[in-house]
């Protein structure tokens, strides 16, 4: 299986000297096409660090990452825009949609900055909502939307431009369980199609649906297992 | 991306935050529009006044006091200037008083700023001849008959198209006789000279002025030529009756000089004022700004995060203040050209064209500069940075 994010021996140090802190302390990681990886860990472990490395939102102190084979520490600054634009897509744990823009709008953000003609860029946005079951709420704007549905939007939207992988920083974090299982299912289905997907997350039962786990502590992988996921959404198999 | 879809998504994001793009329109709206109505009015009342100066001719002199209410200037200056031994180049000697009033007449009213009572020489030295009626007569002045002769806007106010002539009006509650109205004079835009009323001293000191001092003398020279010899010779006149220093004699020119001197001064007060205005809506607006900038931010965190070229968020975000800035500056000239159809405590506003392009730079400028600085600053941080930013 070919290889899509690399990381090795990655520290990342905020601020300087004795007042530093080390949120990452010597991590390496290797996540195949195709993959279902959760990463587990305390508060304060680093795994957000981790993601917004893995998503070229950061940089890392030291060490390399290889993005679908390419040293992210090597591009320019607009290289790494175009890295993000085509290659990742990322759900935040606050959503964050742009405020009073509908949501199909929200959705073609990222195909908008990637150049890509209105008409198409509509279509395929729509495509994208129709995926997560919000086709008729396009025209919806975040504010009119449940807490649920908005982090269903910030999912198409990051799956929009069929980014090598999806990342996700604790998606369910601000959501209850029922909305929270929307968005897993969402997740289970893609993964099911093909994608390859990073979540992080603190919940058991949420690691326990990937097919991977890794578990972080203090900036260090201290496990990191195969396993045979469970409480996935039951329709999953369907898509395959 | 092209310009045109950048442009969609700057009118976007003016359409998504409605009160803040209105506020801050508003803003460079109230500071453009204060700007040049002021200006405006500095500037119209300066034209007013140059006009009716223009408007006596060069071939005269006026005589002023220097201090105000207590006066030097009687009748009897007044008629030793009309000396043939020491001041030969003298015409004629009118002396002025003037007044305001208003007018009745069955019903209708008007008030006018002058109501100049003065002598029948007074009609050719300041170059106002009665185009129909006639003008009083010596003999009406020395026995303080009340009969007036009316300008133009006068006639057309109080009697609507109708001849005024032998008709009565009422004037400090006296009635007097409507002998003549002057010829429209057409000085460069001033609405002030033809609204006017003219009337023997004699019975206007009795009815409405009183007996205190003269409000000048108007002295009519030989012609242009003479008008410096006639100024020395009657100053001669004048030092040996008054102090040195409580008149000031002045011909058309000079009065010109320092009328436009004090409509200069008063231009600028009212741009002084008028700058500080523009200057609280600019704070206003930079505050309107700053208050966003936290929201702001973290779209542009967003943004980035989804993959926008930093030149692509700037050029946004520069498209967004620049317009707003400008519809706002192009409201407030429209409220500025509006309100300066309509006269001003009594002035009718000139827009000057310098000050409608000074207001609306500035107010361009701030407009990008506030606008435009945070969205710059916001565009160069990392994505993660902004993202959490507070
Ligand atoms: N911007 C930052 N500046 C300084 N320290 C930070 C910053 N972000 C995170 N940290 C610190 O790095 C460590 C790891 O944080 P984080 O990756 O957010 O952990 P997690 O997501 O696992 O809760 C924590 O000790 C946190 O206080
Ligand atoms: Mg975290």
């Amino acid at each position: 299986m070919r290889t899509v994010l690399d990381v090795r021996d990655v520290t990342k140090v905020y601020g300087h000297g004795d007042t530093g802190v080390r949120a990452l302390d010597g991590v390496s990681l290797e996540v195949a096409r195709g993959e279902y990886l959760a990463v587990m860990g305390p508060s304060g472990s680093g795994k957000s660090t981790l993601m917004n490395i893995l998503g070229c939102l950061d940089l890392p102190t030291t060490g390399t990452y290889l993005l679908d084979g390419v040293d992210v520490g090597s591009l320019s600054d607009e290289q790494l825009t175009l890295a993000r634009n085509r290659l990742i897509g990322f759900v935040f744990q606050a959503f964050n949609l742009i405020p009073r823009t509908s949501a199909v709008a929200n959705v073609e953000l990222p195909l908008a900055y990637s150049g890509m003609k209105a008409a198409e860029r509509r279509r395929r946005a729509m495509f994208s909502l129709d995926l997560v079951g919000l086709a008729d709420r396009a025209e919806h704007e975040p504010d009119q939307l449940s807490g649920g549905q908005q982090q269903r939007v910030a999912v198409a939207r990051a799956l929009v431009t069929e980014p090598a992988v999806l990342l996700a920083d604790e998606p369910t974090g601000n959501l209850d369980s029922h909305a929270g299982e929307e968005v897993l299912s969402v997740f289970d289905d893609l993964n099911a199609a093909g994608h390859t997907i990073v979540i992080i997350t603190h919940e058991d039962e949420v690691g326990a649906r990937a097919d991977r786990l890794v578990k972080l502590f203090d900036g260090r992988v201290i496990s990191d297992s195969r396993q045979e996921p469970a409480g996935r959404h039951a329709a999953s198999g369907a898509l395959k | 991306m092209n310009l045109t879809e950048i442009a969609r998504f700057a009118l976007r994001g003016i359409g998504a935050n409605k009160l803040r793009s209105t506020l801050t329109m508003l803003g460079i709206l109230i500071g453009v529009a204060a700007v040049t109505l002021l200006v405006a009015v500095g500037n119209g009342s300066a034209r007013t006044v140059a006009a009716r100066i223009e408007a006596l001719g060069a071939d005269t002199l006026t005589v002023m006091s220097t201090r105000h209410g207590a006066g030097g200037l009687t009748m009897k200056v007044a008629e030793a200037l009309d000396d043939p031994a020491v001041a030969p180049g003298v015409r004629s000697v009118s002396p002025v008083v003037s007044t305001p009033a208003t007018l009745t007449h069955e019903g209708a009213e008007h008030r006018i700023a002058s109501f100049v009572g003065t002598t029948p020489s007074w009609f050719a030295a300041s170059n106002f001849p009665v185009e129909s009626g006639a003008a009083f007569t010596a003999d009406d002045e020395a026995q303080a008959r009340r009969v007036v002769v009316i300008g133009q806007t006068v006639a057309e106010e109080l009697f609507s198209g109708a001849d005024p002539v032998g008709r009565q009006v009422t004037a400090g509650g006296a009635l007097f006789t409507v002998t003549g109205v002057l010829r429209e004079k057409s000085s460069s835009g001033a609405q002030g000279s033809n609204d006017i009323a003219v009337a023997p001293i004699s019975a206007v000191r009795q009815v409405l002025a009183g007996y205190g001092p003269l409000s000048s003398i108007l002295v009519e020279t030989a012609g242009p030529s003479t008008v410096g010899a006639v100024q020395s010779e009657i100053s001669t006149i004048l030092d040996r009756r008054l102090e040195p220093g409580a008149y000031r004699v002045q011909n058309a020119a000079q009065l010109l000089e320092t009328q436009t001197e004090s409509a200069g001064a008063f231009t600028t007060v009212l741009g002084a004022v008028a700058a500080i205005s523009l200057l609280v809506g600019g704070i206003g607006i930079t505050n309107i700004m700053l208050v966003t900038v936290t929201e702001r931010t973290r779209e542009i965190g967003i943004r980035k995060a989804l993959g926008a070229p930093r030149r692509v968020i700037l050029t946004q975000f520069l498209i967004e203040a620049t317009l707003l800035s400008v519809i706002g500056g192009g409201l407030g000239v429209a409220a500025a050209v509006l309100g300066s159809r309509f006269p001003i405590v009594g002035v009718q506003p000139v827009i000057v064209p310098s000050s409608v392009a000074l207001a609306l730079g500035v107010s361009v400028l701030i407009g990008l500069f506030f606008g435009g600085l945070p969205a710059a600053r916001a565009a160069r941080l990392r994505p993660i940075d902004a993202l959490r930013y507070e």
